[in-house]
């Protein structure tokens, strides 16, 4: 569409942002950018970087919102850590978003926000078009809500109106400068208005509008074009990491028979799983906001009793709250799915932030000997599988199960080529049948240690659990030392033995070395494109990325043991370093960290794996 | 009155007390009001007319909550205070279950008074049997929420500087659609009671004034002693008029705005004078003011003082699930995968 006066440069990768004040419409301007991207057939992934506050005030620097997208014509494993396109609505914006602009970056900003009480709300000193502050980037300073005005001006429509859609005129520039086609979008308004087709023209000219002015200005020496990305062929949407963990559930209870409840409380940023799950009650999902964390997760443990598949979703702070009824869940040897999407802690700590350090509060959080499952998911996208199997594991070994996801994977997004139910594996849990004259409540099968899951309303199993020690096999009371022996190591063992159930830990290169990288959960992308780059480079390293934490898979102690040196990656102080080394006491791991609520970037990860190598 | 409750499932076949008797021996103290309590729900679960493998007893922690495991049905002995909370999961996730909730003064109204002021505010069809012996017992004698103000236990040596919540006040505060209250002295209105409340569609509390022979050691003998419990103690009947005293003598009346109690064939006062019971009645004025008298002036007021139809908690889930299987596109999670924006590549 672009008028080829222009050179195109092919781009391999872009990670582009739109940044404005909370009332400039950035998520809905980022996200259709980014479907258009998919549309074209690129990879992405992308992220809201929301305020904290709901209401900050206007044009200052605590009511940015953003909505940055990672997109390539080939895989794309990250949000992105530096933006090549910056569109800054405001000068708010631009100056909390300027640190995260590469050189050489393009900005596109809205000249018409700058004013002198604007600039001094932003806390800029001086006007930063006068003070030399953005001589290293390529500028395109656009009036952009007078020409929004103007381009409504024949349709008489109210200045208001007009000012709101201004998001629109900076979308057309960027639809632009990315070669991009209009139609797609025009659609989106036709769609999404059909109530009120006055908005699907004014939508509709100010698009176009910004495009055609786009065409004209001398800033712009060339448009880019981001080929097709070659994917798996298939049918794909956009996900969100919590939404793909509530259909994973959805999907499982499916695949199962086993009904849907959720027992939940409102907390960043696990909320989404409990409003996601609340709108499909045509599947029959029993979705219980509860009076707070405590009853979510003792109202799941209710539901499990009765053979439901229970879960029960939070953030680090509700965890903590939930530790004393995970104990009751182990005892009582119920399938229960945890779902904790993590934040930054301790406390209330940094709730809109990511962070990867509840790993300790998972393993080992609760009252007495209390192990439970614990998985991590590593994209937002296998959210959903991660969700899938972890209620899978949970029913069918009769245990609690926590999955870890943050809140970085949890409000991403990125592709997800839809599965066809048909294709998931299938889950059986051992429920106990009617009349069984040898059902005992802690009979376990000799293979997996697993008991039966008898269900309250079945002839003949009446029987009584609880969160006394019971005595082995017959399931009464039982204060016997030998018996909670016993039913300690077979509560462990059972766990134990999932691990013949996962797959073995994969790496990702060379199986010896001399440098493995190991990092969980959602610091795949980071990793992963680190290891990557500096394995084209020729650099003898190799990436394993753990999902299965309790228990490791069962190769763990030899993929470990190919390497002459070992770094443990994660955004804590060390927490799965510290339990692989209390599981394989070996002198050569070492570990790299970080806590400050933002993800790894690519090139801190390389900067520590070059100096490991050097090393000597 | 019918059963109304149509979602338990019932059985014709006719049941018995020992088909409720557990093999494990009670190891409640001799003496503990606890056993008579046991007793009666002995008594009453064959006569509700639901299987027997439909009951679910839920408990939290302290003597009373060992209960569940005396009586042969489905049953979770869970933690301290969270008896409401599970047994709202067991309910909800399956509403063909009788769900009875056996708690203590401390586990509901202490550690647990979160879970049971809500419970109560949803109406979630469950029982609840509240063994108020106004002590801990099972921790060896600290006060509890219902302890009277200035009592001397373990932890109040110089008596108790706190004011007891009056748990009929309470459920009705938290718009409670049931309460009753009963002595552990009295089988036969223990039973009646837990019938009633069985009955009742949505939240049922039952207080059992439970004697804790160890620790607080007629702790209810003012009002429901041998003596004294003629003057003190007036036991209600629905469509009856509330009589009390040895010879049915006293009654209550409505003076202006508060209940006061008169002699009948005193200044000119009849029977036809005295309030009739009504526990139907969905305002819960008067009954509210029966929760709360006690002695000296009054009486204590006990069987079913309110049970007022409201919806419940689970019907409503399982209703907004028909509609939401009538009406939505979504039949199944491939209509949800691919429901919205996709596209092919
Ligand atoms: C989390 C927790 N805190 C404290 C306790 C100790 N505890 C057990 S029972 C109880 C009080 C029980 O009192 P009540 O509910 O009145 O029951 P009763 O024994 O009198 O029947 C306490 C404090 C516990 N088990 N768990
Ligand atoms: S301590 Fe009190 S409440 Fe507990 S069993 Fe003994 S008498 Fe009953
Ligand atoms: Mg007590």
């Amino acid at each position: 569409m672009a008028k080829k006066k222009r050179p195109v440069i092919e781009r391999e990768e872009v990670v582009v942002k739109f940044v404005g004040d909370s009332g400039d419409g950035m998520q809905l301007t980022g996200s259709m950018f980014s479907d258009v991207a998919a549309l074209v057939g690129n990879d992405l992934a992308t992220f809201p970087d929301f305020p904290a506050e709901i209401r900050a005030p206007q044009n200052t620097v605590a009511g940015v919102s953003g909505f940055q997208v990672h997109m390539g014509s080939s895989k794309i494993f990250t949000t992105g850590d530096l933006v090549d396109v910056l569109v800054a609505m405001n000068p708010a914006s631009l100056k909390s978003n300027l640190k995260w602009a590469k050189k050489g970056a393009t900005i596109l900003t809205d000249t018409d926000a700058y004013d002198e009480k604007t600039i001094e709300k932003a806390g800029y000193k001086n006007n930063p078009f006068t003070d030399n502050s953005l001589d290293s980037f390529n500028m395109i300073k656009a009036p952009i809500t007078t020409l929004t005005k103007e381009s409504l001006k024949d349709l008489g429509v109210d200045n208001k109106i007009a000012e709101r859609s201004k998001n629109m005129f900076a979308l057309g520039m960027l639809y632009y400068i990315f070669n991009r086609d209009l139609k797609p979008s025009f659609k989106y308004f036709e769609d999404k208005f059909k109530k009120k087709p006055e908005l699907i023209q004014i939508n509709k000219i100010v698009l176009q509008a910004g495009y055609n002015y786009a065409d004209t200005i001398e800033a712009l020496e060339s448009v880019i074009q981001v080929s097709p990305a070659n994917m798996q062929k298939g049918r794909y949407r956009n996900i969100t990491g919590n939404v793909a963990t509530a259909w994973g559930l959805l999907a499982a209870a499916e695949k199962s028979g086993r009904p849907l409840f959720l027992g939940s409380y409102p907390i960043t940023p696990a909320t989404e799983i409990l409003m996601e799950l609340a709108k499909h009650k045509s599947l029959g999902a029993k979705v219980f906001q509860a009076e707070d964390e405590i009853a979510g997760i003792c109202s799941a443990i209710g539901a499990a009793f009765t053979g439901s598949l229970a879960c029960t979703t939070t953030s680090g702070p509700g965890l903590s709250l939930k530790s004393e009824a995970i104990g009751l869940a182990v005892i009582t040897e119920l399938p229960l799915v945890i779902v904790n999407v993590q934040r930054g802690g301790p406390s209330t700590g940094l709730p809109t932030k990511s962070e990867q350090s509840d790993l300790y509060q998972a393993l080992f959080g609760r009252n007495g000997e209390c192990p439970v499952i614990v998985i991590a998911a590593s994209t937002s996208e296998n959210c959903f599988y991660y969700a899938y199997e972890i209620a899978k594991l949970s029913m069918e070994h009769m245990t609690p199960a926590i999955l870890l996801t943050d809140g970085y994977l949890g409000f991403g997004s990125t592709l997800f080529r839809i599965p066809k139910m048909a294709d998931m594996p299938e889950i059986n849990p051992p429920i106990a049948e009617a009349n069984d004259p040898d059902y005992k409540p802690y009979k376990r099968d000799p293979e997996t240690l697993v008991r039966q899951w008898a269900l309250p309303g079945t002839e003949g199993l009446r029987h009584r659990i609880g969160g006394l020690e019971k005595e082995n096999i017959i399931g009464t009371v039982s204060t016997d030392p030998m018996n909670h022996q016993i039913m300690t190591n077979n509560r462990a063992q059972k766990v134990e033995l999932v691990a013949n159930f996962i797959p073995e830990q994969e790496i990702e290169g060379p199986a010896e070395g001399d440098l493995l990288v190991v990092s969980w959960g959602g610091t795949y992308g980071a990793v992963h494109s680190a290891v990557s780059q500096m394995q084209k480079e020729g650099k003898n390293v190799s990436h394993a990325h753990f999902h299965y934490i309790m228990p490791l898979p069962k190769n763990t102690d030899k993929v470990l043991k190919g390497f002459k040196k070992i770094v443990v990656c994660e955004l804590n102080s060390g927490q799965f370093v510290n339990y692989l080394r209390m599981k394989f006491p070996m002198p050569n791991i070492s570990q790299f960290n970080k806590v400050q609520g933002l993800p790894f970037m690519i090139n801190e990860l390389t900067d520590k794996f070059n100096q490991l190598l050097e090393e000597k | 009155m019918e059963f109304v409750n149509m979602t338990v499932e019932r059985t014709n076949v006719q049941l018995s007390k020992a088909d409720f008797e557990s093999d494990q021996m009670v190891k409640w103290c001799p003496g503990c009001g606890g056993h008579a309590i046991l007793a009666a729900v002995e008594r009453v679960f064959p006569k509700i007319g639901y299987r027997k493998e439909n009951f679910c007893m839920v408990s939290g922690i302290g003597c009373s909550s060992r209960f569940p495991y005396y009586v042969n049905t489905y049953g979770i002995h869970g933690i301290h205070g969270r008896a409401a909370a599970i047994s709202t999961g067991v309910k909800i996730a399956n509403p063909r279950l009788s769900v009875w909730t056996v708690t203590g003064d401390g586990d509901s109204l202490a550690i647990g008074g979160n879970h049971f002021i809500h419970v109560i505010r949803r109406n979630v069809d469950i029982n609840i049997l509240l063994f108020n012996n106004q002590i801990y017992g099972l921790t060896k004698g600290q006060f509890s929420p219902t302890t009277p103000m200035g009592k001397v236990t373990k932890t109040s040596p110089m008596g108790t500087i706190e004011h007891p919540f009056n748990i009929g006040e309470l459920v009705m505060g938290a718009q409670g659609t049931f309460f009753a209250r009963v002595p552990d002295n009295n089988i036969t209105l223990m039973t009646e009671c837990m019938f009633e409340a069985a009955k009742h569609d949505g939240t049922s509390v039952t207080e059992i004034m439970e004697n804790c022979i160890i620790f607080a050691d007629k702790a209810h003998a003012p009002v429901t002693g041998k003596e004294v419990k003629d003057e003190n103690m007036l036991i209600l009947k629905n469509g009856a008029p509330m009589v009390f005293g040895k010879n049915n003598d006293k009654g209550l009346i409505l003076k202006d705005t508060m209940l006061e109690v008169a002699e009948i064939g005193k200044n000119g006062i009849t029977v036809d004078d005295i309030l009739v019971h009504d526990q139907y009645n969905q305002d819960p004025g008067i009954q509210l003011m029966l929760a709360k008298l006690a002695p000296p002036h009054f009486p204590m007021v006990f069987g079913v003082i309110r049970s007022a139809m409201y919806p419940t908690y689970d019907d409503l889930v399982e209703e907004q699930i028909k509609y939401a299987k009538e009406t939505s596109k979504i039949k199944n999670v491939d209509d949800l995968l691919n429901s919205g924006d996709t596209w092919e590549i």
